[in-house]
């Protein structure tokens, strides 16, 4: 982008100012309580304080980073794992095409995310779905737990977020030319082989960049946790949202929160920088 | 069969459909050993889909593909003895210029330091050593254009494939490129077999070449053969520049059309077309066979083109001079004098010789 242009400066004013007014400036004046005490009866107090920091490092609190990191690693890699594929036969099936498998691909998106996690729990629960059919099927054991595990978090994480996973693989993988491929045939390399060397490293932006969004997301939803993990574990999006509203200890949530954001900002910094480095590339590959 | 004139690949009744679209209409080519061969048409005309079935990115619906006698037609591109230097270049973005070129070897499994020792001498050949640890995106399009010769000729081939190999070069590097090609061509000993829509480039670089249309093979030999002796109009007109007389043989051999007799041998008489090339024709004065007069005159440096209005023909016809002879100027009356031994005569669609 130019900075010398002043015309793309103004087009862009109202989206900066939008930005600024109404993500930039609350999320400083929350952070900022980090850097306060908590009152006695919730609250801020204004004597300037590090110990909220010092407990985001607590082992407790830290081991649900950690937990929250894991579980957001298995969302993304179950997520890439399953959306490269789909991806592939998208980019792949004739272009007239292309556009509908695309639209069923992100169809989830037209209806509301918390509507789709309860859908989750009719599934999954004790009389659920599966439970169901696996009675009518001859099971006679208990009902499985299914709901309200680790397992069911991830489930409906993955779910919730595939559909940017696939978005973002297909974008580079319909932009490849094709004469690649072809070139890598014609070179003596097999199918497998022209994918393993040819087709996958140069579909890596897309797969990174997909990843880095779910892993991002996923680390931060509390939503999911809390209905399809029944507030049994918590993930650091619980945390944050129970020192708001229900510990009302909101310079920790803060501090909770500026850790999470610092986060999410190395890895998206690190993606943006990954895909500068690609895009020569990327314009090498393109047809 | 001798080994002399046997030829490495031959096109067998080759045909292709997309649909309902016949894309190639039973072509049979035989290429020779060697030999810089090129297949040469309009867009559409067919010639890309039969290069990509040569290569294995497209089965033929009819016909064989022999290379050295063996049926390769059912073989994917993998397993063929041929390669092909894509249009777009097709160079892996994500690998060096010697890790494009290494990558075919590494598929044969040939062993680290055969690998090094053939990419080196491919690189040396075409003048890419200084250039072996750049990425695609830091040459330019000559250079690209010669990591994708090299990557296709390290593998040494039986034969070249290249798909409007210069289609993407200014004019001036495009003529540098072909008489390089040729020289390449020359110094590696590999069959080359070239697509192009381009007929001055097929004239500078083939030894022998074929011409399609809509899928049919319309004729083919030598740049000389098909210029001197185009097998029909069309062959006539996409080839270098031709003057069409439309008129009519009488039945004794001598072809009329309006201001114009022509004596001609072995000419069958009915409606027919005189066909003739601007430096088969003479400038005489007034009076002398065909009467015109100059509409424009180019000049291309060595030599001028008049373009010389005449009752004869609907187009003014053109006619080279050279530059240094006689001083012309629009408007001036001439004649045209057709050396009918140097002229082509179509009839009816059939061909006909003159001369």
């Amino acid at each position: 982008m130019s900075f010398n242009a002043a015309r793309p400066n103004l087009l862009a004013a109202p989206g900066v100012a939008w930005l600024v007014t109404f993500m930039v400036v609350p999320c400083l004046l929350v952070l900022s309580y980090a850097f306060f005490q908590r009152g006695v009866w919730g609250g801020i107090e204004y004597t300037f304080t590090l110990e909220n920091f010092a407990r985001v490092a607590d082992p407790l609190y830290a081991r649900i980073f950690l937990n929250s990191a894991r579980i957001a690693l298995t969302t993304t890699a179950i997520a890439i794992l399953i959306a490269y594929p789909a991806a592939y036969a998208i980019a792949r099936a004739p272009r007239t095409r292309q556009p509908i498998l695309l639209f069923f691909a992100v169809l989830p998106f037209w209806s509301n995310y918390l509507i789709r996690t309860y859908a989750w729990i009719v599934l999954l629960n004790r009389e659920g779905l599966i439970n169901n059919l696996l009675r009518s099927m001859g099971y006679t054991g208990e009902p499985l737990s299914l709901l309200y595990t680790e397992a069911a978090v991830i489930t409906g994480l993955v779910y919730n977020y595939l559909p940017f996973v696939i978005l973002a693989i297909y974008s580079t993988l319909s932009r490849l030319n094709p004469e690649l491929m072809e070139a890598s045939r014609d070179l003596g390399a097999g199918p497998v082989r022209t994918f393993l060397r040819v087709t996958l490293p140069l579909s890596l932006p897309g797969v990174a960049a997909g990843g880095v969004f779910v892993f991002v997301l996923s680390i931060g939803n509390f939503v999911t946790p809390a209905l399809l993990g029944g507030g049994r574990f918590q993930m650091v999006g619980n945390l944050v949202y129970d020192q708001f509203l229900t510990a009302n200890d909101w310079p920790f949530g803060a501090a909770l929160g500026a850790a999470l954001i610092v986060t999410m900002i190395v890895l998206l910094f690190v993606q943006a920088r990954a895909t500068a480095r690609a895009s020569g590339e990327s314009r090498e590959a393109q047809a | 069969m001798n080994a002399e004139t046997s030829p490495i690949l031959r096109i067998e009744s080759v045909a292709k459909k997309f649909g309902p679209v016949v894309a190639v209409d039973g072509v049979s080519i035989d290429v020779r050993e060697n030999e810089f061969f090129a297949l040469l048409g309009p867009s559409g005309c067919g010639k890309t889909t039969l290069l990509r079935m040569l290569a294995g990115f497209e089965t033929p619906n009819a016909g064989r593909i022999l290379l050295d006698g063996r049926d390769i037609s059912p073989l994917p591109p993998e397993k063929r003895p041929l390669n092909l230097m894509f249009q777009s270049y097709a160079l892996f973005p994500h690998m060096t210029v010697r890790q494009n070129l290494s990558y075919g070897l590494e598929m044969e499994r040939l062993d680290k330091a055969e690998i090094r020792r053939r990419v080196d001498e491919t690189m040396a050949t075409t003048d890419l050593t200084q250039f072996a640890d750049r990425k695609p995106e830091q040459l330019s399009g000559g250079q690209k254009q010669r990591v994708a010769l090299a990557r296709a000729l390290v593998k040494r081939p039986k034969v070249l494939l290249l798909d409007e190999p210069l289609g993407a070069l200014d004019k001036k590097l495009r003529e540098k490129m072909q008489l390089e090609l040729k020289r390449m061509q020359n110094e590696v000993g590999i069959t080359f077999i070239i697509v192009t829509h381009d007929q001055e480039e097929a004239l500078v670089m083939a030894d022998r070449m074929a011409i399609l249309k809509d899928g049919r093979l319309l004729q083919c030999g030598s740049p000389e053969e098909i210029y001197e002796a185009p097998a029909d109009r069309f062959v006539a007109n996409f080839i270098g520049v031709m003057n069409f007389i439309d008129g009519q043989v009488a039945e004794d051999g001598v072809f009329e059309a309006e201001g114009l007799r022509l004596a001609l041998v072995n000419a069958r008489p009915g409606p027919a077309t005189l066909a003739t090339r601007p430096e088969n024709i003479a400038v005489g004065a007034p009076g002398e066979r065909l009467a015109g007069t100059i509409a424009d005159i180019a000049y291309h440096g060595l030599d001028r083109v008049l373009h010389v209005k005449t009752p004869a023909t609907p187009v003014p016809m053109q006619v080279r001079v050279p530059a240094s002879g006689a001083a012309y100027r629009v408007g001036d009356a001439l004649s045209l004098k057709i050396d009918p031994a140097r002229c082509r005569l179509f009839a009816g669609g059939a061909v006909g010789a003159g001369g």
